[in-house]
């Protein structure tokens, strides 16, 4: 079962909602003892990065978040908190992954925020499975994940190619929406909540 | 590569969408939540639902509808029409809105985009903007377009995206309904000025008129109603042409 990390940082109705539309059972993580009732964490996450990471760690949940050995997946604003540093607030942020989340340059002739579908280089991580290469997910972000071969499972480009998608070891993180991704987005959250522990 | 958007605009009066709808396999054109899927199933980007309830009831209708339709649909929605406070927003926000937009509200109380992006982000927050042409001058219109103010739309636009709005709806009052195409020369001139997203709304008769306001200006999306509801432009066709003109669209 999946546990959802609520700790205040934007509305989960949509996420619920597409959880509910696979039939995949969920509850709410609310404290420590919360993460040990799930097989499957989902951090979401919309608004400002800095402030989501205030509020995280309001909650005393970040130290037990990074000790944990099964699946757990960032969206958005939740894969932003798992890296290094956030530009937004310039926020320290969890760390998990040692990457910048930094804004987007208006200066490349891109508008700001990213918004709308746009198409993912994957490459064949377990979490695209069945997902075919170069399908288009819903985004919607002024800051973005530098891309780094290293972590980088799905790119997508805007005035620069950035990290549409990362992993490291159990930690999982997309900058695009599933739950606003139409069939393709439905599928990879099915593929998350099928990830072996 | 960033795709065209193509967002059909759905009214609706008491929890109910109205104008007809012509779809051929639909059960009920007034409910928004089928309705609603099956434009997904066509292939609607996104959705826009415009609520024109007058009556008291209008929050509490439009809260539960904008909870039915987020439990059915998975692409994203923006909720218009009577949002004038940041609780409204906020009420839309929790029901499941992706993003909402505010008209005569952010005329009157242009703090309000400030305080709405400040409370849940730009991208939350969409500006809509009615403009009619008067003795040479764009002049922003409320009411439907029966209304005239003193701004000017290049200028209002501006102070839009200034105090924080994530993207600019604009319809030209002379062009809705008329069906000979979108204002591409205002809309390219608005699209070069700023630095956020633009949906081009009012006009769309036949699908030339979709590519000619997609090589013609930068817009990054187009709204229509009755085309799409009267089954005139279906989607997947439309799209497909779009295609065929090099245009980006998820297909």
């Amino acid at each position: 079962m999946i546990g959802i990390v609520n700790y205040g940082a934007g509305n989960i109705f949509s996420l619920t909602s597409a959880l509910e539309r696979q039939h995949l059972p969920y509850g709410m993580v609310n404290t420590e003892a919360d993460l040990d009732k799930y097989t499957h964490i989902i951090i979401p996450g919309v608004g400002h990065a800095g402030a989501a990471m205030k509020k995280l760690e309001d909650t005393g949940l970040v130290e037990p978040i990074k000790a944990l050995k099964k699946p757990v997946l960032g969206i958005c604003v939740g894969m932003q908190l798992l890296t290094a540093h956030s530009e937004e607030g310039d926020a320290t942020m969890m760390n998990v992954f040692p990457l910048q989340t930094r804004l987007f340059n208006k200066d490349q002739g891109i508008k700001i925020p990213h918004m709308g579908w746009n198409n993912i280089d994957h490459k064949n991580n377990p979490l695209f499975e069945g997902v075919e290469n170069l399908t288009q997910f819903y985004f919607v972000h002024s800051y973005f994940i530098e891309y780094n071969p290293t972590f980088d499972i799905a790119t997508a480009n805007y005035g620069m190619p950035f990290s549409a998608a990362i992993h490291k070891d159990n930690f999982y993180g997309v900058q695009f929406h599933p739950e606003k991704s139409g069939i393709a987005g439905e599928h990879l959250l099915k593929n998350f909540s099928n990830l072996k522990q | 590569m960033l795709s065209k958007r193509i967002i059909p605009c759905l009214d609706v009066k008491d929890g109910r969408t109205v104008k007809g709808v012509n779809f051929i396999d639909l059960k009920d054109a007034g409910d928004p939540v089928e309705l609603a899927w099956q434009y997904a199933q066509q292939g609607a980007d996104e959705l826009v639902f415009l609520d024109i309830t007058a009556t008291h009831e209008r929050r509490k209708t439009m809260i539960e509808m904008v909870k039915s339709v987020a439990r059915q649909l998975n692409i994203p929605f923006t909720i218009g029409g009577g949002i004038t406070t940041v609780q409204d927003a906020e009420a839309l926000l929790n029901a499941g809105a992706d993003k909402i937009s505010i008209n005569s509200a952010a005329v009157r109380n242009p703090e309000l985009i400030e305080e709405l992006a400040k409370n849940f982000g730009v991208q939350f927050v969409v500006v809509a903007v009615d403009t009619k042409l008067v003795e040479g001058r764009n002049m922003v219109h409320l009411n439907g377009g029966r209304l005239i103010t003193e701004l000017e739309t290049e200028n209002w636009i501006r102070k839009a995206e200034s105090l924080g709005a994530g993207e600019i709806l604009l319809t030209s009052m002379d062009h809705d309904g008329t069906k000979q195409g979108f204002d591409c020369g205002l809309l390219n001139t608005i699209t070069q000025m700023i630095n956020i997203p633009v949906i081009a709304s009012g006009g769309a008769g036949k699908v030339e008129h979709f590519i000619e306001v997609f090589e013609k200006t930068g817009v990054d999306a187009a709204l229509a109603a009755s085309v799409f509801h009267f089954g005139e432009i279906p989607i997947p066709d439309l799209k497909q042409k779009l295609k065929y003109h090099n245009i980006p669209v998820r297909l």
